[in-house]
C-alpha cells in the first residue's frame, strides 16, 4: 500500500489544462492543416497532383484546391513543388460538419458548427459514443482510444464509450468500410436509438484513404450512413479529434484564430463559434 | 535435417536472389523438405501462391533457420489441376497459410483438418474457386461451419464482430459448459481491404501508405520490412544513421506498445493504479516518435534507402530527456504489478500456452518468448543496427499471462536502454541515399522483429521490376490460433485477459 501511493505521488497530476490552459503543446514536426499558397503555384505544373497517393489535390480555375478529407497528411506534394506553395502548419483544429467543407484552395477550413440548440440539450453534457472500427489500422482506434488516458480525459466532458449501441446516442466510425463490416455496420447503426449522431475519424472513414477505390471497401462512412462530422487525418492528432468532439457539442474549445489556409499569412479569419 | 534442405540455397535477411535460382522442387520433395525440418531451429515463415505467365500455379515456401540465420526459399508447381496433397496435418504451421492459397488462388489443399475460409473474399483467379462458388455469389464474413462441443448442458457463446471496446472487429465463438471452455474458434476478415492484391504491379505513389497502414500500430515494423525487401532489390544499402535512426523508431514503437499493453491487462483485472499511468506513459513513447516524424505512429519516417527525418544533437537531447524520466514511470507502473498478490492471482497460470503448442504452430514474437523460447529477429537475422548492436532477448519460462507480462516488461527496460544509447551516440551519415531500379525477376525476403513477433515480407518482381507478388506475414498471422489455445480449459472470463496478453491485430491478419 505505500508503494502504492509513493508511486502515485511520483507519477504526478497529468491531466492537460486544455481547453482553459494554452493550446496542447504539438511537435515542431507536426502536420496540421496546410497552406495552400495560389501566388506562388505557377500554372503548367501538375507535380503535386502527381504525387499526391489519394489524389486530394487538384486545379480548379487555376486554383490549388486540397480534399483534406483525402489527404494523409504524408506531405510528398510539399517535396514535389518546386515552388514551395503548399506548406503544412502546427494547426490542429481541421473538423467540420460537411464533407465539401474539407475542400480547401478557394476557400478556407470551415470548421465545424455546433448542433443545433435542441440536439445540444441533448447531447451537449452527455453524449455517448459506440465505436465501430470498420477496416481501420488500428491507428485512428488507438488515438480515439487514448482521449480515455488521463492526461486527455475525456469523460471530463461528459463524453463516454459505451460497450453496447443500445447504449449509445451515436457512432464513432473508423475504417474505409469494408465489404465484410457493411452489414454489421449498418445493423449497428439500426440498433442505436433515434435521434443519433455519426463522427467519422480518420481519412479512410471520410473517403477510404490510401484504401479509395479498392473494391473491397466503400470509400467511407458516408457511403453506408449519413455523417454529422468529420475528424480528417492519418490518423488525426487526439487533440484534433477532442477538438471536433467539442466544437459539435458546442463546448468551449480552444479559439484562437485558425490560420488562413489561403494565404498563410492572415490571422484575422475568426472561428464562428457557438458557446 | 533432410539432406535436400542442406542442399537448398540459402539467403540473408533481405537478400534479393534471382527467381531462377529458387529451386522448385516436385511435390513430395517440397513436402518433406517443410515436414523434416529441424523443428527446434527452422520456423515455417511463408508459404503462398503465385500465378506464372503460363497460367500454371506455383506454391513458394520460406523456411527461416534461426540457427544459422539464413532463409531457405523453395517451391513446386502444381502439375494435376487446383489441388495438392495438405501438409497442415504433418506441419500444422502451415494450417492457415494453406486456407490463405485456397482463398486467394482457388487451390484445394485436399486432408486439410479444419479447410475454411480465413478472409472471406473471391478468388484472385476468376473461375477458380476452392469452395466452388461463382463469381456472382455474394460472400458473407464467418458465415461458415464452425467446430461444435455437443453434449448435454454444453452451450456456445458467439461474441462479435463488434466488440464492447475501441476495438477492431472480429468473430469469436466459446464452446462452453457452464463457465468452462472447451475450445475457442476466431473467424476473422471484416476487416480485409484487398492489401495483397492491390500492391502486385507496384511499387508505385501508394505502395508505401498500404504498407504504413496494413496493421497501422505496426507502422515503423512493416515499413521497415517493406524497405529492407526493396532495397535487397536495388542494392541501395542506407547510412548507418538511417539504420540507427530506423531501430530508434522500432524500438520506440515497441515501448509505446508493450507499455499500453501492461496498463490494459492491469485494467482487465481491475488494477487501476498501473492501468492509468501506462496509458499516460505509452503517450510519452509515441509523443517520442512524434517528436522525430511529426506523427506519433511514425508515419513518412521510413522510406527506401533511408529515412525522412534525422535526428539532430538537439532533438536526441530533448528525448533523451524525456524518455529517462518515463522509463523510469513505466518501471515504476509495472513494479506495482508484480508486488500486488491479487494481480499476479490472476496472471499466474491463466491462458497456458505450452512450448510444444507454440513450436507446432509456428507462435512468434512475446507469446513465444514467454514460454521460455529465446528466439528474436533482432538476435536470430540481425539487418540493420542490430548486426554491431545486440539487445538481449527476453525470456521467461512459465507460458501464462504473467510470462507475457513479465516479457513485456523485460523488453521495455532492454530496448529503453538501446534507445538511449542510439539516441546518444548517434552514427553519421546521410539520411538518404541513391538508389536505382528494383533488379527484375527476382525473390526477396525481408524480416523485422515487430512489437509483437517476427514480420516477414517477400517480394516477387515481374520483367518490368514491378511487384508481380507482394506477400505480406504479419506476426498476428501466426498467433490468433495461440491465443485459441490458450483459452482452453479456461473460463470465458479469462478472455479479456487473455486476448489483451496477446494483443493481436486484427487488420494485419486480414489485410
Amino acid at each position: 500500500m505505500f508503494q502504492i501511493l509513493t508511486e502515485r505521488f511520483r507519477q504526478g497530476y497529468r491531466t492537460a489544462s486544455y481547453p482553459a490552459g494554452p493550446a496542447p503543446a504539438r511537435p515542431s514536426r507536426f502536420q496540421g492543416l496546410p497552406i495552400l499558397d495560389q501566388a506562388k503555384c505557377s500554372s503548367g505544373c501538375q507535380k503535386c497532383i502527381e504525387s499526391c497517393p489519394t489524389d486530394a489535390i487538384q486545379k480548379q480555375n487555376n486554383h490549388l484546391q486540397m480534399d483534406l478529407g483525402k489527404c494523409l497528411f504524408c506531405t510528398e506534394c510539399v517535396q514535389a513543388c518546386p515552388e514551395g506553395s503548399i506548406e503544412f502548419t502546427d494547426e490542429y483544429r481541421l473538423s467540420t460538419r460537411s464533407r465539401t467543407d474539407l475542400v480547401i484552395g478557394e476557400r478556407e477550413l470551415k470548421l465545424a458548427a455546433a448542433l443545433d440548440e435542441k440536439a445540444r440539450r441533448l447531447f451537449g453534457r452527455s453524449l455517448k459514443l459506440r465505436q465501430v472500427s470498420a477496416g481501420g489500422c488500428n491507428a485512428c482506434e488507438a488515438d480515439v482510444n487514448v482521449l480515455n488516458t488521463v492526461v486527455f480525459d475525456l469523460s471530463r466532458f461528459g463524453i463516454q464509450f459505451v460497450a453496447s449501441p443500445r447504449h449509445a446516442d451515436g457512432l464513432l466510425i473508423t475504417g474505409p468500410v469494408t465489404e465484410n463490416m457493411r452489414i454489421a455496420l449498418l445493423k449497428t447503426y439500426e440498433a442505436v436509438p433515434e435521434p443519433k449522431l455519426v463522427i467519422a475519424v480518420g481519412a479512410c472513414a471520410i473517403s477510404g484513404g490510401p484504401y479509395f477505390g479498392h473494391p473491397e471497401a466503400h470509400n467511407g462512412a458516408d457511403a453506408v450512413v449519413p455523417v454529422d462530422l468529420y475528424i480528417p487525418g492519418c490518423p488525426p492528432s487526439p487533440w484534433t479529434i477532442l477538438d471536433g468532439l467539442l466544437r459539435l457539442l458546442g463546448r468551449p474549445v480552444d479559439t484562437s484564430s485558425v490560420l488562413n489556409s489561403a494565404t498563410g499569412a492572415n490571422p484575422e479569419l475568426s472561428v464562428e463559434f457557438n458557446p | 535435417m533432410s539432406k535436400l534442405m542442406e542442399q537448398l540455397p540459402r539467403l540473408q535477411n533481405g537478400q534479393a536472389v534471382p527467381l531462377q535460382a529458387v529451386p522448385v522442387l516436385d511435390m513430395r520433395e517440397f513436402r518433406e523438405t517443410i515436414v523434416d525440418r529441424p523443428i527446434g531451429s527452422t520456423r515455417l515463415v511463408a508459404m503462398f501462391g503465385h500465378e506464372l505467365d503460363s497460367g500454371r500455379m506455383r506454391i513458394y515456401a520460406i523456411l527461416a533457420d534461426h540457427a544459422a540465420s539464413m532463409v531457405i526459399p523453395f517451391a513446386t508447381d502444381l502439375l494435376n489441376g487446383d489441388s495438392y496433397p495438405s501438409l497442415t496435418p504433418d506441419c500444422p504451421q502451415a494450417h492457415n497459410f494453406e486456407r490463405e492459397i485456397a482463398e486467394q488462388c482457388g487451390i484445394v489443399p485436399f486432408g486439410h483438418p479444419w479447410f475454411k475460409p480465413l478472409r472471406y473474399h473471391h478468388s484472385y483467379r476468376p473461375g477458380h474457386d476452392a469452395w466452388s462458388r461463382s463469381v456472382s455469389d455474394s460472400i458473407l464474413p464467418a458465415v461458415t461451419d464452425y467446430f461444435r462441443v455437443e453434449g448435454s448442458e454444453v452451450h456456445e457463446v458467439a461474441v462479435g464482430p463488434v466488440h464492447a471496446g475501441v476495438i477492431e472487429p472480429g468473430s469469436f465463438r466459446f464452446q462452453c459448459h457452464g463457465e468452462h471452455v472447451f475450445h475457442l474458434e476466431i473467424q476473422l476478415g471484416y476487416q480485409h481491404r484487398g492489401v495483397e492484391r492491390a500492391l502486385i504491379g507496384g511499387p508505385n505513389k501508394r505502395t508505401i501508405h498500404y504498407v504504413e497502414t496494413l496493421a497501422g500500430d505496426t507502422t515503423i515494423g512493416h515499413a521497415t520490412a517493406y524497405c529492407q525487401a526493396v532495397e535487397g532489390l536495388t542494392g541501395a544499402i542506407p547510412s548507418p544513421r538511417a539504420n540507427s535512426i530506423r531501430s530508434i523508431a522500432l524500438e520506440l514503437e515497441r515501448l509505446a506498445c508493450h507499455t499500453g499493453d501492461l496498463g490494459a491487462l492491469a485494467d482487465d483485472v481491475g488494477y487501476l493504479p498501473t492501468a492509468n499511468y501506462c496509458g499516460r506513459l505509452r503517450g510519452d513513447f509515441l509523443n517520442a516518435t512524434g517528436a522525430i516524424s511529426g506523427n506519433r505512429f511514425g508515419r513518412n519516417l521510413i522510406r527506401p534507402s533511408g529515412v525522412s527525418f534525422d535526428i539532430d544533437s538537439a532533438l536526441s537531447e530533448t528525448l533523451v530527456g524525456r524518455l529517462k524520466p518515463a522509463l523510469r514511470d513505466v518501471a515504476g507502473a509495472a513494479q506495482l504489478l508484480w508486488n500486488s498478490l491479487s494481480v499476479q492471482s490472476r496472471f499466474e497460470e491463466t491462458g497456458k500456452l505450452s512450448q510444444e503448442a507454440v513450436e507446432g504452430l509456428g507462435i512468434v514474437g512475446v507469446a513465444q518468448r514467454a514460454t521460455g523460447i529465446a528466439r528474436d529477429v533482432r538476435q536470430d537475422f540481425p539487418s540493420g543496427i542490430y548486426r554491431t548492436m545486440k539487445i538481449p532477448v527476453a525470456t521467461w519460462p512459465s507460458g501464462d499471462v504473467f510470462a507475457r507480462a513479465f516479457v513485456r516488461s523485460m523488453e521495455i527496460e532492454r530496448s529503453g536502454q538501446f534507445v538511449i544509447d542510439q539516441l546518444q551516440s548517434l552514427h553519421s551519415g546521410p539520411t538518404q541515399v541513391e538508389s536505382g531500379p528494383l533488379a527484375a525477376e527476382s525473390l526477396v525476403v525481408s524480416l523485422v522483429e515487430g512489437w509483437r513477433g517476427a514480420i516477414c515480407h517477400v517480394g516477387i518482381t515481374n520483367r518490368e521490376s514491378r511487384f508481380a507478388r507482394y506477400k505480406i506475414v504479419d506476426p498476428s498471422f501466426h498467433n490468433w490460433i495461440g491465443l485459441a489455445m490458450s483459452l482452453r480449459d479456461q473460463q470465458i472470463s479469462d478472455f479479456p485477459l487473455c486476448n489483451k496478453s496477446f494483443n493481436l491485430s486484427y487488420c494485419g491478419n486480414d489485410l
